[in-house]
């Protein structure tokens, strides 16, 4: 344990060494630019509205210019990195998570209000009875389109021109035009217009095109033969609503439910995301259709862990204590084959499981329908399946177990054995009177720390089930096998509504529970650090 | 070693072994299957554990060559298995770089340095070690969103996401170096510096080369984890060539539709590599996981 000259205060000498001025420098230059590329970060977050990611960039710019700046802080140089990484991608995500369970974010209430704003101001409509009829014209090797808007019972005009002629167009080019402007014309254009049959051959391109006029009005196909202008739906008011100049109607901003609402009360989407207050919280607490489900799968999560950090734990504990006995050969060999479920990645062996334990032709109902005649189905009943899903995990989880309990039984003093065997004891005797009540105490943290694990075991739902067979009656994707967390992915992001806000108000209540059992886990282990 | 001895000891022995033989049949019988049905021909093929009809069909497959097979129609390779394993590689040997030498030098720092807020700052991770990912998925999604608007190459659907996220992984690793360097004596470093070393010197040219052993470690363990990672890179990557092995494997299995043997094959070359080096650095990672809550 040392102390650096820098946090002593002390002054640093000038390098003899030209090769480490140049690298010092390289670093002031680096530390420089990196806090340059976060505050432009900032400023372009800011700009967007989005305020928390500004702050957090802010934040990072500053720690990184203060740490890097003062020499004082020299030690902290060396550990800023790992907890910057940690700042951003875990203790912020928890903070923003527990931000965005107080709001209505969701598939309806994704984007900002000026953005949602803007997205209505761009709408346009096609005015009715407005329409120029319009013909093909051959022009070299391409073609005009005139449109005049006075035969027949069409009518319409743009600033008092009825008759417009629009710049060539390619009927063959390879990237067919979207766009083409037009100009005001005294007569048609010399020369017979196509026949109706080139009109209904090309009427793919005649869709996709946009008209322009001089002053900016957009024209598009109405009819098979008209033309009719595009004029903006919505238009902003000072005080904050739109007017629909359909109707006449006025949207007022609801800054309650975060929509704009017309007079009669009903919604438009899209909305943007505004504080809903606990009403994420009273939801899953109160509403019934999300209650239910809730529940179930709260104990189901609790059960889950539960019975298998038991499971595993015995079936590892067993093993241990015939492996550290010491007339048994060839314990390395078991040791190696027993610990391969922990070496082979947990995403290969659980999918091996799920094939195996496939219905139909699953190699587990192919035995069990040869020895016993039964073909159980495994993923559609729900005992079924939890019993399966506790069936992989132990298979998954025993060998942690195993390697914690051969950790700790090494450490118990033989001569407690000796003294068991003088006094006539057996081994079941020496397993539960000594082993066990010995490993049990610096066990129990790990026990804690595997609980909270499996407690949030997405990855073995995600495959294996997905938390199928679902549950009847929810509002949500809910189902007899999801885990809390896997509940809240699927709401987050399996769920059409995409339900950010209710997913995250769920996961806040996880990291309550997490907390929760890390802080026993600290109480219990006591870490000394 | 037990100087008395009960009678029955022969008997109980038959029985340890039968017992032990017995479990270890029933745990290694998955992997087993798994290793002859990619070799068995078709899809829904069963059979003995060594397969009556032999084919390398998934095998070609699974590396990406169209087999013909034997009534002469072609079969085309259902998904880019080794982009897939590529994609995992990269993006497991960048990440495991980026960790190992944030935690290496944190780790050097708690180990040898006095400073303000150290005892605090090693809990704390500690506790926020214990948060998985996969519960503030929504953040770190809106997160990457909303910066790859701003940089295209940090955006949803790109590797260096899912990289960049991986680094908020550290604490683990930095407890296990961090009792590493503080198993090796110091005075070697403190003699550097009274000969005029920088601290920076002593750790670059003194201790590092001492811990060689303990970053291999560490980095296969962040290889191996950042290979298995599932629930970032099935939210962060979307296109199909971009997936990396994890997220892609279970299309294999889909609902409707199971390759099973096109599976196995594939099950099989990824885990198998993944598997040894598990294997082969087994007494370190059995170390680490008493570390932080025994020793302390």
């Amino acid at each position: 344990m040392f102390v650096t000259n820098a946090s002593r205060g002390l002054p640093r000498h000038r390098s003899r060494y030209p090769a480490e001025r140049y690298t010092r420098w390289a670093l002031r230059a680096l530390t420089v630019l990196l806090v340059l590329a976060t505050l432009w970060l900032v400023v372009a977050f800011h700009l967007r509205g989005q305020w928390m990611f500004s702050l957090l960039f802010l934040v990072l710019g500053a720690s990184l210019a203060i740490v890097f700046g003062k020499r004082q802080l020299m030690s902290h140089r060396y550990i800023f990195p790992a907890l910057a990484g940690m700042g951003v991608f875990v203790i912020f995500p928890l903070v923003y998570t527990i931000g965005i369970s107080f709001s209505n974010y969701s598939s309806s209430n994704l984007l900002s209000e000026e953005r949602v704003r803007a997205q209505f101001l761009d709408q346009t409509y096609q005015a009715e009875g407005q329409a120029f009829d319009f013909a093909l014209y051959r022009d070299g090797d391409r073609v005009r389109l005139y449109l005049e808007g006075e035969s027949g019972e069409l009518d319409a005009e743009l600033e008092g021109q009825r008759q417009l002629l629009s710049a060539p167009l390619s009927l063959q080019a390879d990237e067919p035009t979207r766009r083409l402007t037009v100009e005001p014309v005294e007569a048609p254009p010399s020369g017979e217009p196509l026949p109706m049959r080139a009109l209904i051959a090309n009427r793919a391109l005649m869709q996709a095109l946009t008209l322009e006029t001089p002053d900016g009005t957009e024209l598009s196909m109405a009819g098979l033969r008209s033309f009719a202008p595009m004029l903006p739906r919505f238009e902003a008011n000072p005080d904050g609503s739109l007017t629909d100049l359909r109707d006449d109607t006025t949207l007022t901003p609801d800054q309650e439910t975060g929509f704009f609402v017309t007079e009669d009360g009903e919604r438009l989407t899209p909305g943007w995301p505004v504080a809903v207050g606990l009403e994420n919280y009273t939801k899953i607490f109160t509403d019934p259709d999300i209650r239910g489900p809730f529940l179930q799968i709260f104990f189901w999560t609790f059960a889950f862990a539960g019975m298998t950090v038991a499971f595993t734990l015995a079936v590892g504990f067993v093993l241990a204590s015939l492996l550290q006995w010491d007339q048994l050969r060839g314990k390395a060999i078991y040791r190696t084959l027993l610990i391969l479920p922990y070496a082979v990645p947990a995403f290969i062996s659980i999918l091996i499981f799920k094939g195996m334990f496939n219905q139909n032709h699953g190699e587990i109902n192919l035995i069990l329908q040869n020895l016993f005649g039964i073909s159980p189905d495994w993923f559609t009943d729900p005992a079924l399946a939890r019993t399966m899903l506790l069936i992989v995990n132990t298979w998954l989880g025993y060998p942690y177990m195993l390697l914690l309990c051969m950790g700790l039984i090494q450490s118990i003093p033989r001569d407690l054995y000796e003294a068991s065997a003088v006094d006539g004891g057996g081994p079941l005797t020496n397993m539960l009177h000594i082993t066990l009540p010995l490993i049990l105490k610096p066990l129990t943290p790990l026990l804690i720390a595997a609980f909270a694990f499996n407690f949030n075991n997405f990855v073995l739902i995600a495959l294996l089930t997905g938390g199928k067979p679902d549950i009847l009656g929810a509002s949500t994707p809910a189902g007899t096998t999801d885990l809390l967390v896997s509940y809240t992915y699927r709401i987050a992001f399996q769920d059409a509504g995409q339900q950010f806000g209710l997913a995250a108000a769920i996961a806040t209540l996880i990291f309550l529970l997490v907390v929760g059992l890390s802080w026993l886990n600290l109480r219990l282990s006591k870490v000394k650090v | 070693m037990a100087m008395v001895q009960p009678r029955s000891i022969r008997a109980r022995k038959l029985g340890a072994h039968l017992a032990l033989l017995g479990f270890v049949s029933l745990v290694v019988f998955p992997l087993l299957l798994v290793i002859s049905i990619s070799f068995r021909e078709g899809n829904f093929a069963t059979g003995s554990l060594i397969p009556e009809r032999f084919s390398l069909e998934h095998w070609a497959l699974a590396f990406g060559i169209p087999w013909e097979r034997a009534d002469g129609t072609v079969v085309q390779p259902p998904f880019p298995v080794m982009l897939w394993l590529w994609n995992s590689i990269k993006v497991a040997v960048a990440s495991s770089l980026m960790i190992l030498a944030l935690s290496t030098t944190s780790a050097y720092a708690f180990a040898r340095m006095r400073f303000s807020g150290k005892a605090p700052i090693l809990k704390g991770m500690l506790i926020f070690q214990m948060f998985p990912a996969v519960l503030s998925l929504v953040a770190l999604y809106a997160l990457f969103d909303r910066l790859g608007q701003l940089v295209p190459w940090l955006g949803l659907n790109t590797h260096g996401a899912l990289i960049l996220a991986s680094l908020g992984a550290v604490a683990l690793h930095i407890w296990t170096i961090k009792g590493y360097f503080e198993s090796i004596d110091g005075s070697l470093e403190e003699a550097a510096m009274v000969d005029g070393a920088s601290t920076w010197q002593a750790f670059r040219h003194i201790l590092l080369p001492l811990s060689v052993p303990i970053l291999m470690v560490v980095f296969i363990l962040a290889f191996i984890m950042s290979i298995m990672e599932y629930p970032m890179a099935s939210v962060l990557l979307l296109d199909e060539d971009k997936l990396t092995l994890a997220v892609g494997a279970q299309q294999y299995l889909a609902e409707h539709n199971q390759r099973w043997g096109d599976f196995a094959a594939a099950a099989v070359l990824s885990g198998l590599p993944i598997t040894l080096a598990f294997l082969l650095c087994q007494r370190w990672i059995a170390g680490g996981l008493t570390a932080g809550g025994v020793k302390g």
